[in-house]
């Protein structure tokens, strides 16, 4: 019975979704029919379909993560979006100064690298930074919470801007190679890039970007479930989330797991840059995320912040995605902005079922 | 510093207070009242979308103003509804509209005009009249001041409301009905915000694009509580902050002594920082209505 009932108010909303979503579609002169199959329709037919899926689905499984092991303890944390700005940006740095990058400005080789390592020195380094850089900045409000009482989530939204201002300057003033029309920093050292899925499966074409950094979120997801329920420091976080007094009273200090929280809430949120900068990309790109801190909101609550909820609905939100780009090219009216409208209703019926799901 | 400071800085600075103060005086009502308004965004974008709809359709942009804040009091109604009566985490379903309002007129736009999510250019002559350099929507904003003022403190309106947000179970035991006010005061903060917007579309400029705010309504928000939801300081908070923004275009302009343009990022965020300052305590305290957040749930 308790999980139809943690299932029930997802799937409510997620139909809910598509009622809403149909109508509209019907109203805008398309055929809901077509537009949802080509929306749920295209990632699954191959190889390379699910990798693009896969692919998308990645940060999001990160980003739920974050926001589901805040969550659990009573925090909201809306500042996954500054954290993993913040973690790509740093991951990058490292990647570069340690990678031995070196690169053709006006016919001249400029080395922006202080060192070149080797492979295997560099990617954990790489991948140490990103967990490191997103915790510290996650662990900013969670120090101002514990210590001056303020509220999480006004300081993580300011905190937003304010990553995304500070990382789009050193990149622009810093790091940009002069000529280059897009903001974006110098490529980090072939020494930093991490494999692809393509080169360990047959079949899947090697333009597919899935990385291993997808098997990292999987472990991610297994670590998070063990570390909350599994552990002493799990079950002193979520002490804390269902009811700060009693677990003060029980001998936990509810200031330090606020801290403890939002600084693996900031680390999970920073792995994105793993997946982007070291499997991806292979450098910075000013205004990389189309907003996965945010979607990542929408994952923990559609997920009802458990890692394996969380998996299903990155899963989930990656499939509509994916399916929005052929709502773009082969429907007449409705765009891939459908996604968008899909998920905001999922968040707002979700976030409106859930005190019947507590009862 | 005299090519910095000019006339023209000031004109900017009360253009882009404009929108601020319609929002941040919207977010007061609601958060007095004792809801969270994560939604002003969406809320903005609602108004900015729907004015510049009706204003290019029909050319009379007080009928956009008008309809683009009956589109605000709609959508903040299902806030409303959403965060009263279901009881839903109020910033969790404000980031719910300001997703819905990112897709929504994006999804609307792109199928009526035919267009990557904007609507149609607006002829100059449709848009809100300008006097004497100054928008009329600036002249309206701050005239909202002192009438959101003398609502807040000197109405029984505003006394309900003020107590709602501080103990809503007093409040009801002295024969306010908290939730009516609550909805009335979430409706109202959608109906300012959305004439906010309204003025982005059709005032400062000629259409909707999408997600045309740019955080402009996180601003407004951080500007509220600067003022400690308080009006005239929401004047002072919004006018600071819009000479910040103002700021940024003569410095675009200059170079420093290596040839490099003006980092404008450092004072994009001087409001955001401003606001981590304020809320941990260090100018001032900036205390939030007690009852912030909380449903309330009539005893039985």
């Amino acid at each position: 019975m308790k999980i139809f009932r943690e299932i029930l108010s997802p799937l409510i909303a997620v139909v809910a979704a598509f009622a809403v979503g149909g109508i509209i579609v019907a109203l805008i002169g398309d055929n809901p029919f077509e537009t949802f199959g080509l929306l749920l329709g295209n990632s699954f037919g191959s190889l390379r379909d699910i990798g693009y899926m896969l692919f998308y689905a990645t940060p999001l499984i990160f980003t739920g993560l974050a926001v589901a092991v805040a969550f659990r303890c009573g925090l909201l944390n809306i500042g996954a979006e500054g954290q993993l700005y913040v973690a790509a940006f740093a991951t990058a740095w490292v990647g570069i100064k340690f990678g031995g990058t070196v690169v053709n400005v006006f016919g001249k080789d400029v080395d922006y690298s202080w060192t070149s390592l080797p492979a295997v020195l560099l990617v954990p380094l790489c991948m140490l930074t990103a967990v490191v850089a997103g915790g510290i900045w996650g662990a900013i409000p969670g120090i101002l919470k514990a210590k001056f009482g303020s509220h999480e989530v006004i300081n993580t939204i300011m905190l937003n801007f304010i990553a995304i201002a500070l990382v789009s300057y050193f990149t622009q003033y810093h790091f940009k190679v002069p000529g280059d029309a897009i903001l974006q920093t110098a490529p980090i050292g072939e020494a930093a890039h991490i494999p692809r899925i393509s080169q360990f499966i047959p079949g899947m074409p090697e333009f597919v970007p899935l990385s291993v950094a997808f098997l990292l979120a999987i472990l991610m997801c297994i670590l998070v479930y063990i570390f909350l329920w599994k552990t002493k420091w799990g079950f002193e976080l979520r002490a804390v989330g269902a009811n700060p007094s009693a677990a003060e009273y029980g001998g936990i200090s509810p200031k330090k797991q606020i801290i403890i929280a939002m600084t693996i809430s900031g680390g999970l949120a920073g792995m994105v840059a793993i997946g982007e900068v070291l499997g991806y990309r292979h450098l910075y790109y000013d205004g990389f995320s189309p907003e996965w801190g945010f979607l990542g909101i929408a994952v923990a609550l559609l997920g009802r912040n458990h890692p394996l909820g969380v998996f299903l609905a990155a899963i989930f939100f990656a499939i509509l995605q994916r399916g929005g780009i052929f709502v773009d090219a082969f429907t007449e009216y409705v765009s891939k902005d459908l996604v968008e409208v899909l998920q905001a209703v999922v968040i707002l019926f979700v976030a409106s079922l859930q005190r019947f799901s507590k009862r | 510093m005299s090519e910095i400071f000019t006339i023209a800085l000031l004109f900017s600075t009360i253009r882009f207070a404009t929108p601020l103060i319609f929002a941040a005086l919207g977010g007061m009502f609601s958060e007095r009242s004792g809801v969270i308004n994560i939604a002003l965004e969406g809320l903005m974008l609602a108004g900015a979308f729907t004015a510049a709809v009706i204003t290019f359709e029909t050319g009379n942009p007080f009928l956009g103003l008008l309809c683009g804040m009956i589109a605000g009091a709609v959508l903040a109604l299902v806030y409303a509804v959403a965060c009263i009566k279901f009881e839903a985490d109020q910033v969790v379903a404000g980031f719910g509209i300001n997703i819905l309002m990112l897709g929504l007129p994006a999804l609307l736009s792109g199928a009526m005009y035919d267009s990557a999510g904007s609507t149609e250019q607006i002829a100059k002559a449709d848009l809100l009249p300008e006097f004497f350099g100054i928008n009329i929507a600036s002249f309206l904003a701050f005239l909202l001041v002192p009438v959101c003022w003398y609502v807040l403190y000197k109405t029984p309106f505003g006394l309900r409301l003020r107590a709602t947000g501080e103990n809503p179970a007093a409040a009801d035991a002295a024969g306010v009905s908290v939730n009516k006010l609550r909805y009335t005061a979430v409706v109202l903060s959608g109906v300012l915000a959305a004439a906010g917007g309204a003025y982005l579309s059709i005032g400062q400029s000629s259409l909707f694009t999408r997600g045309m705010t740019a955080g402009r309504g996180f601003i407004a928000l951080a500007a509220l509580i600067l003022a400690k939801w308080r009006p005239v300081q929401v004047l002072l908070a919004c006018l600071f902050f819009g000479f910040t923004e103002a700021l940024t275009i003569p410095l675009a302009n200059i170079k420093t002594a290596s040839g490099e343009n003006v980092p404008v990022q450092f004072i994009q965020i001087i409001p955001y920082v401003l606001t981590i300052i304020v809320l941990a305590g260090f100018i001032g305290l900036s205390r939030a209505p007690k009852a912030l957040g909380i449903p309330y749930r009539k005893e039985k």
